[in-house]
């Protein structure tokens, strides 16, 4: 069936840090749970990021950044997400955010945010319990 | 130590005590058995319950131990170390304007730091200026902006660049932050001569982990080349790449892969600047490393210790060095910034003190300390100064500094160096065989056993086999401490105005014609008329900012992005 179709990833690192020892570790441990993972490396825009989660058709992004340049680029791409229908897509954030900050990334959009520590175990389960496949739900 | 002074009839006896020492083992393990199914280093490399004379009886006390000062360097690059003067105390430091960074210099000096040590925030890094689309949201974050000479200049306002050292974390335009720097320190009197220094410059790790991506490898070694020869020729005190072992860790590597990969940039640089035509007793000696000192104790120490001698024996055989300064491994120390944790943050400070001690006790030349705060943001002044004050304790109260690598001779960590230096030297091999570096990096060798590396670490903390206090044992949340800085995001409009009005007041025939010379020069084949740091010094005097030099470095060599393997 359709809905039972492996859950389509998108990693994507907004911004210009190279931390990105986060990203491949959660994208690896995505693709040995069982979902189809694409990584774009380092240094995307927010529209490289929305224009490769709508090319590649996925169910989710999750976007890693250490820098602080959260504050930018998680809003924007929230905004391009509905700009361009597709803010079904689900948005999760992982990385370093000062804690005042945690509750306006919600504010715009972002599901959930994972901070240093967070098990990896727990981000799949959390990925399994509120990500459905998309077109199950829209179409 | 060793079979030259250990006679047979000592082996003997010493193989059949050690057996029964083996049987007593045992035996204790029957009423109390070992805690671990696997007692490893950070690094997975397996350690055994007991080390003795057996474990180094292969040893020489001449070839590979030595004395300190003295060829392979195993115990120091010099003959005095600590007892005569210490290592540099040199806080990475950087954020918001060039006058707020320069505030934190001063305070740092005030409270006994001796070198300074810059960190630029990702614009500046990256080769862009504040003012660009995709410079949006980063201004000052992860350290100082800096676009333009006057920033620079603003700097380093009031502290005098003859007496103190600098160095500078930049990498892909390394080239032109040096030449803003000589320009500021010669319209201030200063003279090149007497500059003392660092540039990180070190591109190929970049492509290896740290991901500060720019212009594809080979024009990379080229402008590295440039700074190698110019420095060579007229800033001869500075030392040109510090060939980074840092970021190679941090992005998950082994401590012997971190080990290997530098040591293999190092000689990749030395080749090119051998094909330039200098003679590697005139540049090596001013190549400096940079290690990465993380929480697992004794296998940084031995690390350290083997670098020392393996890159003294490269030196001597691989490129037939003949003075002992070329065959140094001087290097600077940060603590390791991954083995902090956000959840209780007062325990970063026991860890990057017993990092800060293997360091010292590796006779490293410099050190960071990470705050307690570095795992959120860059530090306070409350956090840096428990982090400054740390190196000051472990340097004058603990009496650790008084004895030259005081460790020699432990069975253990000889025997640890060696297993370093042996597992290094099989990398190098490989990498020989790969055809070098660059061709090992097309083919995305070092990067691919990095994420392996980082990823088995990541399960061995998942399954709790490497304990993290705080997080996977006696878990823990993240507090809220309330002196975390913030770098607000007005700062980027006011760096903006700053930048825009810089660049109006400029004389533009001047500057044009500067940067037709850059260009000419970066067209040109690499070699001393080509080379690229006198027309970048004369271009940024007349006012050229990074990204206009960067952009100049993009169109002729062409641009690299990152592959995004995992």
């Amino acid at each position: 069936m359709e809905k039972d179709r492996k859950l389509r990833i998108l990693i994507a690192k907004p911004g210009l840090d190279g931390h990105d020892r986060g990203a491949r570790v959660i994208a690896r441990a995505f693709r040995d749970a069982g979902f189809e993972v694409v990584y774009t490396g380092c240094h995307q825009t927010p529209e490289q990021i929305v224009s490769t989660a709508i090319q590649e058709d996925v169910d989710m992004v999750g976007l890693s950044i250490l820098s602080g340049a959260h504050t930018y680029s998680f809003p924007r791409i929230m905004e391009l997400l509905r700009e361009n229908r597709a803010e079904d897509i689900t948005v999760i954030g992982g990385g370093i955010f000062p804690l005042e900050d945690i509750p306006k990334l919600k504010d715009v959009g972002i599901k959930e945010i994972f901070e240093p520590g967070a098990k990896l175990q727990d981000i799949i389960g959390w990925v399994r319990e509120n990500v459905k496949p998309r077109e199950a739900v829209s179409l | 130590m060793g079979s030259k002074s250990c006679s047979e009839s000592t082996l003997e006896r010493m193989e059949k005590e050690y057996s029964e020492w083996q049987e007593e083992y045992r035996k204790a393990l029957k009423k109390m058995p070992e805690r671990l199914n696997r007692f490893s280093t950070v690094s997975d490399l397996e350690v055994r319950p007991l080390y003795t004379p057996l474990d180094i009886k292969d040893m020489d006390f001449f070839e590979d131990i030595g004395f300190p000062g003295m060829f392979p360097y195993t115990r120091g690059v010099q003959g005095s170390m600590y007892r005569a003067r210490l290592w540099t105390m040199r806080m990475f430091a950087g954020l918001g304007t060039a006058e707020d960074t320069n505030r934190r210099f001063h305070y740092l000096i005030d409270h006994g730091e001796t070198g300074l040590s810059t960190a630029f925030d990702f614009p500046t890094l990256m080769g862009y200026d504040t003012d660009s689309q995709l410079a949006r949201g980063e201004c000052g974050k992860c350290g100082v902006a800096i676009d333009t000479l006057e920033d620079m200049e603003r700097l380093f306002h009031n502290i005098n660049l003859e007496q103190v050292t600098t160095s500078m974390t930049i990498n892909p335009p390394a080239s032109i932050i040096w030449a803003m720097y000589i320009a500021n320190a010669e319209n201030r009197g200063f003279s090149r001569k007497m500059l003392g220094g660092t540039i990180q410059n070190d591109c190929l790790k970049e492509f290896i982990a740290q991901k500060t991506l720019m212009l594809p490898p080979e024009p990379s070694l080229r402008l590295v080349t440039d700074t190698v020869e110019f420095g060579t020729r007229e800033v001869p005190r500075w030392n040109t790449i510090s060939i980074s072992g840092y970021h190679i860790r941090e992005a998950g590597s082994t401590a012997v892969q971190e080990l290997a990969f530098t040591v293999y940039d190092g000689i990749t640089y030395v080749e090119e600047g051998i094909k330039r035509g200098l003679d590697v007793d005139d540049f090596a000696g001013r190549l400096s490393f940079f290690w990465n000192s993380h929480v697992d104790f004794f296998e940084e120490i031995a690390k350290m210790r083997a670098g020392r001698r393996l890159w003294a024996r490269i030196m001597r055989d691989r490129f037939k060095a003949k003075n002992p300064r070329s065959m140094l491994m001087r290097f600077h120390t940060q603590t390791a910034g991954c083995s902090l944790t956000a959840q209780e943050p007062y325990n970063n400070i026991i860890r990057t003190t017993t990092e800060a001690l293997a360091a010292i006790l590796g006779g490293t030349q410099s050190l960071h300390t990470n705050s307690l705060d570095e795992v959120y943001m860059i530090p306070s002044e409350e956090a840096v100064l428990i982090a400054l004050r740390t190196q000051q304790i472990l340097a004058e109260e603990c009496g650790v500094t008084h004895v030259i690598d005081p460790l020699a001779g432990s069975y253990f960590v000889e025997a640890l160096t060696n297993k370093m230096e042996e597992e290094a030297a099989e990398y190098i091999r490989k990498l020989d065989e790969l055809g070098g570096m660059v061709a090992a990096i097309e083919r995305d060798y070092p990067q691919m056993e990095i994420a392996d590396a980082a990823y088995h670490f990541q399960q061995q903390v998942e399954s709790g086999e490497k304990v993290i206090i705080g997080v996977n044992k006696y878990p823990s949340e993240r507090p809220d401490l309330e002196f975390v800085l913030r770098i607000d995001d007005s700062l980027e409009r006011g760096q903006i105005e700053r930048l825009v009005r810089f660049r109006e007041k400029r004389d533009k025939v001047k500057l044009q014609k500067a940067m037709d010379e850059l260009r000419r020069r970066c067209e040109g084949p690499p070699c001393w008329e080509n080379n690229v740091m006198p027309a970048l010094i004369d271009a940024v005097r007349a006012g050229a900012t990074e990204q206009e030099c960067c952009d100049l470095y993009r169109e002729v060599f062409g641009t690299y992005s990152d592959p995004g393997s995992f």
